[in-house]
This record gives structure tokens, C-alpha cells and sequence, in this order.
């Protein structure tokens, strides 16, 4: 067990440094940052003397070497935009990222796979036949279209919640939050649901399918011979069974929740730290781009981490592979 | 060898009918079958698939796959009608009253909670105990059905159990609540021949201990023959013959029982070939009219195209076979298929 973990956080590390190299490459790619910094009138010297103390001269594998030097300990660098500290501005924008991705998931699961248990206990009844139907609409419209028709119909329309923004929100430490207010809260609830409501399609699905395989198995039909309660069987039996996928799919989901929350806070005007990445792309802002794809990679990994561990407090049979107890003979 | 007329039955089925209604309209998979179980009985329940043995023991316990359903009769278990209970009463009959194993243990135990857990659960369900009385009423099932260190397995996941072992857990799961009647469909189908004995001499030692019933679904008619008190022969959804396992295996009444003793290789006596039926079980959709072995018999007669026989008296046992009948079978009639019972060289 300890030693899987170990093996997972070092995997976590390499691919991390990937993603590193990755964003690093933006640095040598994506144009010439100095172009961006200065204006039309400086002179050849000056712009070679900033080169310098960017560190823009030095070899590639050096400079790769400095910035996961200075990405572990936090340091992005300066903002070509803003020249604050990157560090510093994307931590201000986290919160509001976070925050919204929690609520999505949050709404993704509690509804998502009550939903998915509910019609595939009962595939055959008009409900269940009813959010199937709507299920594929929220597959096939895009996310950006489902935002803007909610704006319209309950900020627009009905004026209950607002259109754009966080709302008020409360100062803890460096983390700001909108659950501490009354129009924090309100204004979460849409961009939660344009988030979510995607991956909420999905996981009813696959929700829904699963419960169908496992329904269908002998243990449940075991379980209903012992003389089980529905309760136990659906809830207790079958649902577990369903889990290991399902943790599978959420964790993917939940990552990709944070990384294309960028379209949301787009539609919105939600200051998190997506809107803040489409800003950088404006400008080639690139030391904030390099740190926002790392920061989702380290989210990346860290959720799946997370998965795998989930699937041992799961599956039993998992536990025992690499642990004391054996499969005994007969 | 308890004998049905001095007891009230335990379980009593009367012209028991399942349906499966489908698009190309309602297939009766058991056409008006009656037979009854006497408290602490083995009887033994074969047929060929799809005779309509597993369905029966299905519908028994109420747990008739859709679309099939009972379409008619009734079924009786201490006296109370159990076929047209309500989901909910019918649940707290199942695990309580009946108890049932099934055909693959690999496969019925719940692979992602400990079998203590599912132990206690059951128990639980059906009997008001503590959690901590549960648990040692668990400890004691095991290690009354033969689990070594059930101290430290009782924690153990279905995963850590071979085949044989998972098959006693099966079992205690099913008398945990110290159920009047067991319904075992093929329960030692799944497992290599030498634990099938085990499994076998398991079940017949706990049901005797405990008083239980058994019906026993399967196609081997050597499990039968070593642990039923009486055979009830299923053939196209019907009971072809029953009566005590000794006198259906050593005297068979019906053509089709004849067949199948005819087909097992004994010891000790030397033969060629063994008899074999010619044909197959008629489809659900195709069965003939008459009697519906008709197609595949060799002592059929005129009467056997017309007439459904129905059970009747013939010695110790029962059978469903004009030979039987004082009419008889009317003017004899060769078998459709060329040649017929013994193909000997």
C-alpha cells in the first residue's frame, strides 16, 4: 500500500515535469516576450539589457532547469502584463476557480447519480424515459450556449439571479469566498450549473448503465433471495458496485471541471483563474499561461491520486493484491 | 423417508402455470405443474434445460425474471398463500421462511463486502438481534458449515475464498435465518467433482440437522440419487413422473425416465452403448399436441397424439404416461424418428 503510494507520487512528479517542459516551451515559442514589454521606441540596448534580466540568453536546458527550479518554490516569475508577481495573481484568482468548480461537482454529483440510479432502477418508466431525453440535450448543446440561455431566462428574464460577477465576497487569509454571503451564493448558482450540467449528463449515464450491468448480476439477485430490503439492495449493494468506474469518470471530471471552467468565467465575467489565462493569452502574457497549465496539471494529478486511493477503500480485491492476505485454497 | 400423507405439507404447488408473454405471443415455460414438499424432505427436481426445473424453484421464491410471471395456480408455503404477496410481505419470506443457493457461488456473494458483513446483514433483516448477537450467530453458521478459522475468514472478502468455500458461505447465508425450505438450484453446477460431494453431503447433513426441506434443481441424477427422498422428472415444462427416488431410478415409470436412467453409465454393469432419446425437448413454441413427448417415445400409441396424460397413479410412483391408464395408449404407433431406444451394436 505504501509502497503503490510512493510509486504513484513519483509518477505524479514525472508527469508534472512534463507538463513543465511543456509550458516552458511556450517561453522559446510563443513569440518574443520583449516585443510585448516594451514599447515601439526602445532602443536595441535596452531591449537587450532586459533580455538579460529576464534570463532570456541563457541556454534552453538551463533555463528549463530555472523555471521548474523556481516553479516548485512557487516563483513564476513577473506577469509581462502587469509585471506583478505570477505567483501572486494566480492565487488571487484560485479562489473563485476553485470555489466554482466545487459547486459544479458538488451539483454534478449529488444530482448526477441519484439521477443515474433512478433510471436504471426504473429504465422502462416515462421519468426515467424523460431525463434520458433531456440528458442528451445537455450532452449536445455547448457550454457557452447553455450559460448564455440561463442568463437570459433567470438574470435577464426572471431578474433572480445576477448575470455576471462573484457577488460580495468574504476575506479569509489570502482566500476569498462567495459562501459567506447572500449574493455570493446567488451569483454561484448559475455558473455552477453551466459548468456542471455537461458532466452532470455524463455520469447519469454511465451511472445509469452500470446500475443496469450490475442489477442484472447474481449477487443482487442473491441479495434479493436472502430477502434484502430495496433499500440495502439498491443503495448498499448494487450503487458500491458501481463505484469503481464511476470515481474514475468523476475524477477526470472533476479536473476537466477546473481546467474548461475558462468558457464559464468567459460567459459569466467570473474573475477566476481561466478568465485570467484568456486575458494572458491576449496579451502573451506568457509566465501566467506557463503557470496556469502547470497549476491544472498539478490539479490533474493530484485528483488522480486521490482516484486511486478512493478505489482501495472501494475494492477489497485491490487491497489483497499487494497485501498480507491470500486467496486461501480450498 | 417421509411420507407426504401423514404431514401437512410444507410446501404445497397446485397447477402451478409461468408465462413468458413475448411479440410473438405467450410462451408457457410451466404448463400446470403440482407437487408438494413435506417438512424436513429432499425432493429432487430434473430435467433437461429449459424443462422448466429452475423456473419452477424461481417462481417459488418470487423471483421470476421479467417478463415471465405466474399466470396461474397457487403456491402454499405452511399453509399461507405465498404466490400474489405483495413485494414487501414476499421479501420478508425470502431469507426468513425459504432460503435459496444458486447454481454459481463465484458469483453470489456481493465481491466488494466481507462475508461477515453479508452475514450479519441478512441476519439482521430477519431476526431482531443485536449487531454484536448477529456477528456470533454468523461465527457459529460458518463454522457450522465447515469454514476452518471462521474466527479470522468471517472478516475475509468473497475474493479470498476458493470455489468450494464461498459455495458453504452461500449455504450459510441461506439458513441463517433458519428458513422451513431451501430452494438450491444447481448448487454444485459450478464446482470440480470432488467438492461437489462435499457440497452435497453438506447441505444433506445441515437440512437434516436443522428440520429444513429442500428442493433440489439440477440435471445430475447421481446428486439426486444420493441425497433426494423423492425425484419429480420435469419434461417440457411438465412433471413427467415423480415418486421416491429408489423406485423412479431403479423401476422407472415413464418412457422419458427410462430414457434418462438409460443414459447414465452405471458401475458394475457392463453395457455397449448406452440408451439414448432420440430428438431434442421440443421448443416452447412447438410443443406437440398430446402428450409432449410424444414425438420421441417408443411405446407411443394413437392416444398419446390426442390426449394430454395427466399425473396418475402407476405403483409406488406417479406418472404422466397413457401406459398407465386402463385405456392405455390406443393402437401402438411406431416413433417418428427411425429406430429409437437402445442403439446397441
Amino acid at each position: 500500500m505504501l509502497a503503490f503510494i510512493l510509486r504513484r507520487i513519483l509518477q505524479s512528479i514525472a508527469v508534472l515535469v512534463a507538463v513543465g517542459l511543456v509550458s516552458f516551451s511556450l517561453f522559446r515559442y510563443v513569440g518574443d516576450p520583449i516585443n510585448a514589454m516594451v514599447g515601439q521606441d526602445t532602443t536595441m540596448e535596452e531591449r537587450e539589457q532586459l533580455r538579460e534580466k529576464l534570463g532570456l540568453n541563457d541556454a534552453a536546458p538551463i533555463q528549463f532547469l530555472r523555471f521548474i527550479g523556481n516553479a516548485a518554490r512557487g516563483n513564476f516569475g513577473l506577469s509581462y502584463r502587469t509585471s506583478e508577481p505570477v505567483g501572486r495573481l494566480i492565487l488571487e484568482r484560485v479562489p473563485a476557480t476553485l470555489e466554482l468548480s466545487f459547486c459544479a461537482a458538488v451539483f454534478v454529483l449529488f444530482v448526477g447519480v441519484p439521477m443515474g440510479v433512478y433510471t436504471g432502477l426504473y429504465p422502462r418508466h416515462w421519468s426515467s424515459r424523460l431525463l434520458q431525453a433531456v440528458s442528451l440535450i445537455g450532452i449536445s448543446l455547448p457550454t457557452f450556449l447553455i450559460g448564455i440561455l440561463l442568463i437570459l431566462v433567470f438574470a435577464v428574464m426572471l431578474h433572480w439571479l445576477p448575470s455576471f460577477g462573484r457577488g460580495e465576497t468574504v476575506r479569509i487569509g489570502w482566500w476569498t469566498t462567495n459562501f459567506l454571503t447572500w449574493s455570493g451564493l446567488k451569483a454561484l448558482i448559475l455558473p455552477a450549473i453551466t459548468l456542471g450540467l455537461f458532466q452532470l449528463t455524463l455520469i447519469m449515464r454511465l451511472v445509469r448503465s452500470e446500475m443496469l450491468e450490475v442489477m442484472r448480476t447474481d449477487y443482487i439477485k442473491f441479495a434479493r433471495a436472502r430477502g434484502l430490503t430495496n433499500r440495502a439492495i439498491n443503495f448498499g449493494h448494487a450503487l458500491k458496485n458501481t463505484l469503481v468506474p464511476v470515481i474514475t469518470v468523476a475524477g477526470l471530471q472533476l479536473g476537466s471541471l477546473i481546467a474548461f471552467a475558462v468558457v464559464t468565467e468567459t460567459v459569466f465575467a467570473w474573475p477566476g483563474v481561466g478568465q485570467l489565462f484568456i486575458q494572458s493569452v491576449q496579451f502573451s502574457d506568457i509566465p501566467v499561461m506557463a503557470a496556469y497549465l502547470l497549476l491544472i496539471g498539478l490539479f490533474f494529478v493530484l485528483i488522480n491520486l486521490i482516484v486511486d486511493l478512493l478505489y482501495f477503500a472501494v475494492d477489497p480485491r485491490l487491497r489483497s493484491q499487494g497485501g498480507s492476505a491470500r486467496v486461501a485454497g480450498h | 423417508m417421509t411420507t407426504p400423507s401423514n404431514n401437512p405439507p410444507l410446501l404445497e404447488v397446485k397447477n402451478l402455470r409461468v408465462e413468458f408473454p413475448t411479440r410473438r405471443g405467450t410462451l408457457l415455460a410451466v404448463d400446470d405443474i403440482s407437487f408438494d414438499i413435506a417438512p424436513g424432505e429432499v425432493l429432487g427436481m430434473v430435467g433437461e434445460s429449459g424443462a422448466g426445473k429452475s423456473l419452477t424453484g424461481n417462481a417459488i421464491i418470487g423471483l421470476l425474471e421479467p417478463p415471465g410471471c405466474i399466470a396461474g395456480g397457487e403456491i402454499r408455503l405452511e399453509g399461507r398463500r405465498i404466490d400474489n404477496l405483495p413485494y414487501e410481505e414476499m421479501r420478508k419470506v425470502r431469507g426468513a421462511r425459504i432460503g435459496a443457493i444458486f447454481q454459481d457461488p463465484l458469483t453470489s456473494l456481493n465481491p466488494l463486502y466481507s462475508i461477515g458483513r453479508q452475514l450479519v446483514e441478512t441476519i439482521q433483516t430477519h431476526l431482531p438481534l443485536s449487531a454484536a448477537q448477529a456477528r456470533t450467530r454468523a461465527l457459529d453458521l460458518l463454522k457450522e458449515v465447515g469454514i476452518p478459522g471462521a474466527e479470522t475468514r468471517i472478516d475475509h472478502y468473497p475474493h479470498q475464498f476458493s470455489g468450494g468455500m464461498r459455495q458453504r458461505v452461500v449455504i450459510a447465508l441461506a439458513l441463517c435465518a433458519g428458513p422451513r425450505l431451501i430452494v438450491a438450484d444447481e448448487p454444485t453446477t459450478a464446482l470440480d467433482v470432488s467438492i461437489q460431494a462435499q457440497i452435497i453431503a453438506l447441505l444433506k447433513r445441515l437440512c437434516r440437522e436443522h428440520g429444513t426441506a429442500v428442493m433440489l434443481v439440477t440435471h445430475d441424477m447421481g446428486v439426486i440419487a444420493e441425497t433426494a427422498d423423492r425425484v419429480a422428472v420435469m419434461y417440457a415444462g411438465r412433471i413427467a413422473e415423480v415418486g421416491p427416488v429408489r423406485d423412479v431410478v431403479k423401476h422407472a415409470k415413464h418412457p422419458y425416465t427410462k430414457g434418462l436412467m438409460g443414459s447414465i453409465p452405471s458401475l458394475g454393469v457392463r453395457t455397449e452403448r448406452l440408451t439414448q432419446i432420440d430428438g431434442a425437448m421440443p421448443r416452447l413454441t412447438e410443443i406437440p399436441e398430446g402428450c409432449a413427448f410424444n414425438p420421441r417415445c417408443t411405446e407411443r400409441g394413437t392416444r398419446c397424439l390426442v390426449e394430454r396424460p395427466d399425473l396418475m397413479a402407476a405403483g409406488t410412483s406417479r406418472a404422466a404416461c397413457w401406459l398407465h391408464d386402463r385405456g392405455g395408449v390406443g393402437a401402438p404407433l411406431m416413433a417418428q424418428r427411425s429406430g429409437g431406444e437402445t442403439v446397441d451394436a
